[in-house]
């Protein structure tokens, strides 16, 4: 009865985790095929020349546009991450009046659709002069990131005991050592999981980018590998490659640092 | 010299929670102060008071003659040991000692003799490179002790330091503490609700309950003159036992009448009971000051009473008898070698001249 229950469980599983493949297995035989390959007729099929054309096509389009990837979601990970730790700390640790509010409010900006703040946003761009710019998207990032930011630091920071930030106040440590020599140095586990988040958010997103950016020089890499696809003629294994590329540091991310993205996830909300 | 003076001092929660009432003590220079009550009692309340990690509502502080009440707890040169201990988890046992001298830019050859002479005293010499994880409770526990002595404060705080460590433990490290005062000649308060640790450590005992200070006394004080029915059965195991009894006028002078019980005051306490005579009263005595009859060797008259074991338990050294009384209910702490055994009828000696009365209405101590 249970082995039965057990194999049946099995197939539908299997089933489904097929059906989510399929795109995927599409993307990678395409990616590694010669364009005069790639038909309809054909997708299903493995290829028979293997072929790195569409790779190489998709990386000469897209570097620059990588780079341009890498210049905004670096930075802008970790100024918000360093934000939200720092308004984690003031809002777990230190007890101030209505900072229960201060945090409801700073957590409803999680939930302003991005639709919404887009026109102004862009007529406050060109106002200043950052319009177009890798600048502006770094700082719509950072603002648009700090709600999460702070409610997973916040989180994270109140497992931690009082005590020890108290004894470090009665040994004779300020605010700013309290915070850049007791709390920073054990949050790794903290920044890890708030790194994986905001950096997968900011280097998959693509609003932002195609709005506030026009120039295609300097438009990151989401924008760019839609453009790929501009011309009459649909080149689908360098379309399937780019987005192979275009995935490819996140995945790194997730496997790099996926130890402690579980970890941290899973830290103090089980004992031990 | 480092006294520190607590004058009218109340703590009251902004959700309204009144935690001390109107606490007034003096702990004297190089003196053993113990916080002691029940959770919940605002003993710990009152030392983070004095630590000045928690405001003072009302009242005035004053350490070594200045008043603190404003003062940072970095600036009132006191050292606090938390009850979880509150290691930093991320520095080595050096590290967590020197953290403190570091921050007040102490030379780094004196942090060193400090930290190294610390670890001496406290023998974790050898454990000076590893971090908080890699040590056992009580390692922990004299890291802790370790970090506040290195900066040699005014008044040290402990906030029960013992209650997370194993029974035996927790005997070992009440002597090195007690060993320790007297090395460091140091003012300390010192926060618990284990009655054993009180008694044996403190050369003062401030006993609290709900917020209110009930007795402040030495360790002899509160033992043998406790001032209401509260200390008296806080202090003690097992606690004292209260049989609500009547003051009669009798034979020969007064009596303590109840069901199955009637026993001769003794004539020193006859004036102070005058006024009771006919009334209701709470009639106290220890369980080690009563006795089996069968075995005493001693004189006694018009003291005995009987009743029917209800549980004998051998503990090697004595035995415990829970006795009933007419219906009232008695602990006595007997002689191994008695004889009596659940079930059986038993007669016992209350020594009278310990015996304590409460007032039924008050609580307060008569005698």
């Amino acid at each position: 009865m249970t082995k039965t229950k057990l194999i049946i469980s099995y197939i539908i599983l299997i089933i489904i985790s097929l059906f989510f493949i399929t795109p995927f297995y599409v993307t990678l035989i395409t990616s590694f095929k010669s364009l005069n390959e790639v038909s309809i007729a054909t997708m299903w099929n493995f290829p028979k020349h293997f072929s790195l054309e569409g790779f190489i096509g998709a990386y000469k389009k897209l570097a620059p546009n990588m780079k341009n990837s890498f210049y905004l979601t670096i930075p802008a990970t970790i100024i918000s991450a360093v934000l939200g730790s720092i308004n984690g700390f003031a809002l777990s640790k230190l007890k101030f009046k209505y900072s229960n509010l201060i945090f409801a409010l700073i957590l409803f900006g999680m939930f302003i659709p991005y639709q919404s703040v887009l026109f102004p946003l862009i007529r406050f761009f060109q106002k200043i002069g950052l319009y177009g710019t890798i600048h502006a998207l770094i700082i719509i990032h950072v603002i648009y990131g700090i709600p999460i930011t702070t409610l997973m630091f916040k989180n994270y920071y109140e497992e931690i005991p009082d005590e020890l930030i108290e004894a470090a106040s009665i040994d004779g440590a300020n605010l700013y050592d309290v915070y850049t020599k007791v709390l920073l140095p054990i949050s790794i586990p903290g920044f890890v999981v708030v790194a994986i988040w905001q950096f997968t958010n900011i280097w998959n997103e693509f609003l932002f980018a195609v709005t506030v950016t026009n120039n295609p020089a300097k438009q990151p890499i989401t924008v760019a590998l839609v453009n790929l696809a501009g011309s009459q003629v649909v080149e689908w294994n360098i379309q399937m490659a780019g987005a192979l590329i275009a995935a490819l540091p996140t995945l790194i991310v997730y496997i790099a640092l996926g130890k402690y993205f579980i970890r941290g996830l899973l830290a103090g909300s089980v004992k031990g | 010299m480092a006294q520190v003076v607590l004058e009218n001092i109340d703590k009251i929660y902004p959700n309204g929670f009144h935690a001390v009432k109107n606490a007034s003590f003096t702990i004297e220079d190089k003196e053993f102060c113990v916080l002691l009550g029940p959770s919940g009692c605002g003993k710990t309340t009152t030392l983070r008071m004095i630590a000045g990690l928690e405001e003072i509502s009302k009242g005035t502080l004053k350490i070594d003659g200045k008043v603190v009440n404003d003062v940072e707890p970095k600036d009132r040169d006191i050292a606090f040991v938390f009850q979880n201990y509150a290691l930093y988890p991320h520095m080595t046992v050096y590290d967590n000692m020197a953290f403190g001298l570091k921050l007040r830019k102490f030379p780094k050859e004196e942090i060193d003799q400090r930290v190294k002479n610390a670890a001496k005293i406290l023998d974790i010499a050898h454990l000076l490179d590893r971090k908080p994880k890699q040590l056992s409770g009580g390692q922990r526990q004299r890291v802790a002790v370790g970090r506040a002595i290195v900066r040699d404060p005014k008044v040290f705080l402990f906030d029960e330091p013992l209650s997370n460590l194993d029974a035996k433990l927790r005997v070992q490290m009440r002597s090195e503490l007690k060993k320790l005062h007297h090395r460091l000649d140091a003012t300390i308060v010192y926060v618990t609700h284990d009655q054993v640790e009180a008694m044996t450590m403190a050369d003062k005992i401030v006993i609290m309950k709900d917020g209110v200070i009930q007795q402040i006394g030495s360790p002899y004080d509160v033992y043998f003159k406790p001032k209401n029915k509260f200390v008296a059965g806080f202090i003690g195991t097992p606690p004292m036992n209260f049989l609500e009894a009547k003051v009669v006028k009798g034979d020969g002078g007064l009596w303590i009448s109840a069901e199955d019980l009637k026993v001769k005051i003794p004539k020193e306490f006859e004036e102070k009971l005058e006024s009771y005579i006919d009334k209701d009263i709470i009639f106290g005595i220890r369980p080690e000051n009563i006795h089996d009859k069968s075995i005493y060797k001693g004189e006694h008259t018009n003291d005995v009473v009987k009743g029917k074991v209800d549980v004998a338990e051998p503990l090697g050294s004595e035995t415990l008898l829970h006795v009933t009384l007419g219906g009232q209910y008695l602990v006595a702490k007997v002689d191994p070698t008695t004889t009596a055994r659940e079930g059986t009828e038993v007669e016992l000696i209350l020594e009278m001249e310990t015996m304590h009365v409460f007032d039924k209405e008050t609580e307060l101590a008569v005698i």
